[in-house]
């Protein structure tokens, strides 16, 4: 069995899966959190095989700019969602609904 | 500009006294809003007559007698569009002089008959509202116009005979008029969507000189309007609006009843003659039968009648009749000529029953009248003249316009349905002398069948108490009109005598009203010599014959009435009975039925809708809960739907 960039595209799209069902199913906004990184790097992983297809070091390079991302939304994300969850351990999304119709 | 394009100005006058009388009618009072109602339709007729006199100077031979004003655009609706506009025609131009004059004399009247009324300044507000009504039916150019004037003298006579409306009775006999009058203006609608689906057009001038249509249509459009025309003009079945519309003030069965409301459907069926020429032949014999049965049906009522006023409304409807049967023969001018007599003598008539009943104490019933002659003397000599008119001895205008009638039908084509017809309205004709000779004797002549107001003293032997009455001659502005009516009556024979064709005035003059396809629709072949006089003469004889034997029945110097008519006569052959346990028995079912199936059936209809809209607004509520994992969802399901769309698709 030869490993070819095939492998890791599936893998990405499983793991982007998984991080969007996640993200869609799950309440804690930690978990949702970790959902919504797991579909980054599944990202970031797909940019590196076709990078390294396509001989092209744009990829590796879209790497970096994605991961920068990421890293700044969680130290701002998790801070807040970390205070809020101090204060109440059983918040969940779905608090937010105040404006349903 | 020509004298005949002013002829806007014959509905201004009533049309701004009725504005002015609404507005400050209250104020004026009596008698002031009765004059300044008067001086409006003393404007209209002064009005027509300008308008008659510069038609005169137009040439009638090459159709420039045919005006055509129009005012401003009403209806503009795509292919379909309608103008306020007035034809002037001989036709229009002749209704208009005698509806204003006689309007105009009968509004004079009415000053003198609603003396006192609490409401005095209503009714002149009601009858210019009429006369307004009543010219714009008959100058209109289109069959929408004609229809609002006929809407509207429909919903003035509905006024004016409910004027009184605190009594029952009055009440009911005014919404009688108007239901029954809807039935005929369904018919009139019914025709203006078929000639405008027909012709294209509804205005008179495009219907009658474009393509001629099918045949079946015309005598459709005909028929149809024949039942707007039966409604108006009190033909069997739907006539039996006419004696209970004796409720009213006798100026309104003056006018209304009389002269101009009930001879608007002869004038539309006059206007149409191109259709009716365009029909099967049987739709004009069907209209002339049914003026036939009219005629005889409402002459052998009459006889039997002791109310003064129900009397001359079954002489109305029967009269109409004779017009009904002209029209239908194709006599056309011979229906206009008794139409002007007959709104003359009539209109005089039943002025004349006015001054009686205003003398009597408002009493109707003629058993207990007599002996009047000599103290109302204005009115009884008037009366007779009208009379007289009615009966068809000459020389007054009566015999010559229904001698006009009998002659043109027994003429016209050697039709043996002719000859029967001529027979049977000869019948009616006896009869007419008959009927009105009885009333004559009974009111005005005999021994007096009450007592004297002041004296208390009787004339007459009887076991019942008889009652006290003051009979008196009226005030001039009440005896003045029926002076001049009088004398129209007397003279109007002069229209169109039958010695020469010189003389046929009217018949010369409305001719360009009566054409089709290029030829004339005028019944223009009176027999000469033996035929016409001898038919003149047995008219004549026939209307003797029915005045000396009611004379010999009714005059009775001991103070008899006369004998007891039968009680199948008096009811009308039990048909306005028939209606009305029709329409409260299985008629009221019926409605109240149409009333159920509106209130669920449609309003639910209507109401479903609403609600279909509520149950699909509550369902797409459900979409906004308010929960940000739903909204994600539904972004990511838009996504890939994209996608999908651009991979399946292509961009």
């Amino acid at each position: 069995m030869e490993l070819t960039s095939t492998w890791y595209l599936v893998l990405a799209a499983i793991l982007f899966a998984l991080g969007a069902t996640g993200l869609l199913v799950r309440r804690n906004p930690l978990i949702m959190f970790m959902c919504v990184e797991l579909m980054l790097n599944a990202v970031n992983l797909t940019f590196v095989t076709f990078g390294n297809d396509l001989n092209d070091l744009g990829g590796e390079l879209s790497v970096f700019f994605v991961l920068v991302v990421a890293a700044a939304e969680v130290v701002i994300g998790l801070a807040i969602i970390v205070a809020i969850m101090r204060r109440r351990n059983e918040a969940t999304a779905d608090d937010l609904s105040v404006l349903r119709g | 500009m020509q004298l005949v394009e002013l002829v806007w100005l014959v509905p201004l006058f009533p049309l701004l006294g009725f504005i002015t009388l609404m507005l400050i009618g209250r104020r004026l009072g009596e008698p002031v809003a009765g004059w300044v109602a008067t001086a409006a339709m003393g404007g209209s007729f002064a009005a027509a007559v300008m308008v008659f006199v510069g038609m005169v100077g137009l040439d009638g031979e090459s159709g420039e007698r045919i005006v055509q004003v129009k005012l401003f655009d009403w209806v503009v609706a795509g292919d379909f569009s309608v103008d306020i506009g007035l034809l002037a025609d001989p036709l229009s131009v002749t209704m208009i002089l005698f509806i204003t004059g006689v309007a105009t004399l009968i509004h004079l009247y009415s000053i003198g008959y609603m003396h006192g009324d609490a409401n005095f300044s209503k009714f002149f507000v009601y009858l210019n509202l009429f006369a307004f009504a009543m010219l714009m039916l008959v100058l209109g150019d289109n069959l929408l116009l004609t229809f609002l004037g006929w809407e509207g003298v429909g919903a003035c006579s509905y006024f004016l005979i409910s004027f009184w409306f605190t009594d029952e009775a009055n009440a009911s006999a005014g919404k009688k008029a108007f239901v029954t009058n809807r039935v005929g203006d369904f018919g009139f609608m019914l025709a203006t969507f078929l000639a405008f689906f027909a012709y294209g057009s509804i205005e008179y001038g495009e219907m009658f000189s474009g393509a001629p249509i099918a045949q079946s249509t015309a005598t459709a459009i005909a028929l149809l309007l024949f039942v707007g025309a039966a409604g108006k003009s009190a033909q069997f079945p739907l006539y039996l609006w006419l004696p209970d519309a004796m409720a009213g003030p006798t100026p309104v069965s003056a006018l209304i009843h009389a002269a101009t409301m009930v001879t608007s459907g002869v004038y539309l069926l006059s206007r149409i003659n191109p259709i009716l020429a365009a029909a099967h032949d049987w739709a004009p014999s069907l209209i002339a039968w049914v003026g036939l049965f009219t005629a005889l049906f409402a002459a052998t009522i009459a006889i039997a009648q002791d109310d003064i006023k129900k009397v001359l409304a079954y002489s109305t409807v029967s009269q109409l009749g004779f017009m009904v049967v002209a029209v239908g023969t194709g006599a056309y001018v011979a229906a206009l000529f008794h139409m002007i007599t007959h709104a003359f003598f009539k209109a005089l008539m039943f002025l004349g029953s006015g001054s009686v009943i205003h003398g009597m104490n408002d009493d109707q019933n003629m058993k207990r009248y007599g002996g009047l002659a000599k103290l109302m003397p204005i009115t009884a000599g008037t009366f007779i003249v009208g009379w007289l008119a009615i009966a068809g001895v000459p020389p007054f205008s009566g015999f010559w316009s229904k001698d006009e009638i009998l002659v043109s039908i027994y003429a016209n084509g050697d039709i043996f349905a002719n000859k029967v017809l001529f027979v049977l309205l000869l019948i009616a004709a006896i009869l007419t002398a008959f009927y009105m000779t009885r009333l004559v004797a009974l009111t005005f002549f005999g021994a007096p069948r009450w007592r004297d107001e002041v004296t208390g003293e009787a004339f007459i032997e009887s076991d019942e108490e008889l009652p006290l009455r003051h009979p008196h001659e009226s005030p001039w502005t009440m005896t003045f009109p029926l002076v001049a009516l009088a004398g129209a009556a007397l003279v109007a024979g002069g229209l169109n005598l039958p010695f020469t064709k010189d003389l046929h005035f009217l018949e010369h003059w409305l001719e360009p009203s009566f054409f089709f396809e290029g030829k004339d629709n005028i019944f223009h072949d009176l027999p000469s010599g033996g035929t016409k006089w001898i038919v003149a003469i047995i008219a004549t004889l026939g209307a003797l014959m029915g005045i000396a034997a009611a004379w010999k029945l009714y005059f009775d110097k001991r103070g008899g009435t006369g004998p007891e008519s039968p009680p199948i006569l008096a009811q009308g052959w039990g048909y306005d009975n028939a209606v009305t346990s029709f329409m409260g028995g299985p008629g009221e079912k019926s409605f109240d039925a149409m009333a159920e199936f509106d209130a669920t059936v449609v309003d639910g209809a209507v109401n479903g809708v609403g609600k279909l809209s509520q149950i699909g607004g509550g369902v797409l509520r459900k979409l906004q809960n308010g929960l940000v994992r739903s909204y994600a969802a539904l972004i990511g399901i838009g996504a890939v739907g994209v996608m999908i769309y651009f991979l399946v698709v292509g961009a």
